[in-house]
């Protein structure tokens, strides 16, 4: 089924990383489509040529956040970026992400990464029961909107691998985990939204992004946690004049 | 391909900043110790002040003007990012838009200046 929408037999070379750190990329030849995506590249190879190929997906649509990986050295979600849209990088190269330990061929341990969910202060916690009226959050107060701004992450880490502090200091804390602790700091029903702010304010937190961008410029979602970064300074500065009126 | 992930204005901005900085880092100590020349007596402020006329020095200065301006300019970059309300994807034009602007504007005003 597949077949009838091949390119007239055009082939695309690939080169996929196989091993773990010292391992080595190979080049494989994969039918070209007229529509296809580099999981698909991924996938094929797997099915067709290299039944040990080890790699992650789940939904194929862009919301699970699993499928991320180096291509052509830029982090991407492979499972929707179009193959032709990369027509002019030459042939595909496909490694891990960047910044994260690798297990084997595609597949990075995010370990790390969910860690640091954790030490921003990423868990929510709740101040009223379902018993509870919900609170009343006006939709276009400045709160409510820079929660809005951040809250579709997919938590793919693709920001932490296009990040080049998380590459040079591993204990600052990375985008995505500052930008979830962002909109808890913005969300009224946290119950802990002081201790989220301080968890981020320390040396490995929000201070240590040089504003570099490139977070914001490889969201595959169009979040910029540049942006709540900047935000969150702005609170530690606030914080620190000893103004704790928001 | 290498480093393709650093191939956008944002990153390209902080690399401009940082080694502009670290090149005045680096001048500094040397104009400092060209001003010091004053506390030795007019005659090696004079000898020191001759010295700029050559064109080499006056190419130098040229340049230090124009990465003190980049620099500068730079820095307010990163203050609009930080300081500024925005949010939603990308604002270049708060980055590299008004950073370059300014570059060249303060650029301009040191050429004209002299
Ligand atoms: C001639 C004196 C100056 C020297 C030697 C100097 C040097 C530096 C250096 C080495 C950095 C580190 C860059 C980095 O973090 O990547 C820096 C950062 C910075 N400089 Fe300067 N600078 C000077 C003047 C200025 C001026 C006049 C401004 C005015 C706006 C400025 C604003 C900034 C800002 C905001 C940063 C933070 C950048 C960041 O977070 O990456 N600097 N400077
Ligand atoms: S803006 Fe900050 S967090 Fe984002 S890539 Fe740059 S340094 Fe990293
Ligand atoms: S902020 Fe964007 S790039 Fe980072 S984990 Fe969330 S969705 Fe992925
Ligand atoms: S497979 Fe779920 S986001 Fe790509």
């Amino acid at each position: 089924m597949a077949e009838a929408a091949a390119c007239g037999g055009r082939m695309l070379e690939v080169r996929i990383w196989r091993g773990r750190d010292d391992g080595a990329f190979v080049s494989y030849e994969v039918p070209a489509r007229a529509n296809q995506t580099v999981l698909d590249v991924v996938t094929w190879v797997q099915r067709h040529l290299e039944p040990t190929l080890a790699y992650r997906f789940a939904c194929r649509v862009g919301v699970c956040g699993s499928c991320a990986m180096t291509v052509n050295g830029r982090p991407r979600w492979t499972c929707r970026t179009h193959v032709g849209r990369l027509a002019g990088d030459g042939p595909l190269a496909i490694e891990p992400l960047r910044n994260l330990p690798r297990i084997r061929d595609l597949v990075c341990d995010l370990e790390p990464f969910f860690t640091r969910w954790q030490r921003a202060g990423g868990r929510f916690v709740a101040t009223s029961t379902r018993r509870d009226p919900l609170p009343r959050i006006a939709p276009d107060s400045e709160a409510r909107r820079a929660v809005d701004a951040g809250i579709e992450c997919i938590n793919c880490a693709v920001c932490h691998a296009a990040c080049d502090v998380v590459a040079w200091r591993p204990e600052y804390l990375g985008p995505a985990p500052l930008n979830r602790a962002w909109t808890l700091v913005n969300d009224i029903r946290h119950g802990a939204r002081e201790e989220t702010l301080d968890r981020v304010r320390g040396d490995a937190g929000c201070h240590a992004c040089h504003s570099q961008m490139s977070c914001s410029e490889f969201c595959p979602v169009g979040i910029a946690p540049t942006a709540a970064i900047a935000g969150l300074k702005r609170a530690s500065l606030r914080h620190l004049l000893g103004r704790r009126d928001e | 391909m290498r480093a393709a992930h650093r191939r956008h204005p944002g990153y390209l901005a902080f690399l401009a900043h940082r080694l502009s900085g670290l090149a005045l880092a680096l001048f500094l100590p040397f104009h400092f110790l060209f001003l010091a020349t004053a506390i030795e007596g007019e005659a090696a402020l004079e000898g020191a002040l001759a010295w700029t006329a050559n064109p080499l020095a006056k190419l130098a200065e040229w340049g230090l003007v124009t990465l003190l301006a980049l620099h500068l300019a730079l820095g307010l970059r990163v203050l609009a990012i930080e300081f500024l309300p925005w949010r939603g994807p990308l604002r270049l034009w708060v980055g590299l838009g008004g950073g370059a602007a300014l570059a060249t504007g303060l650029l301009f005003l040191a050429a004209l200046g002299r």
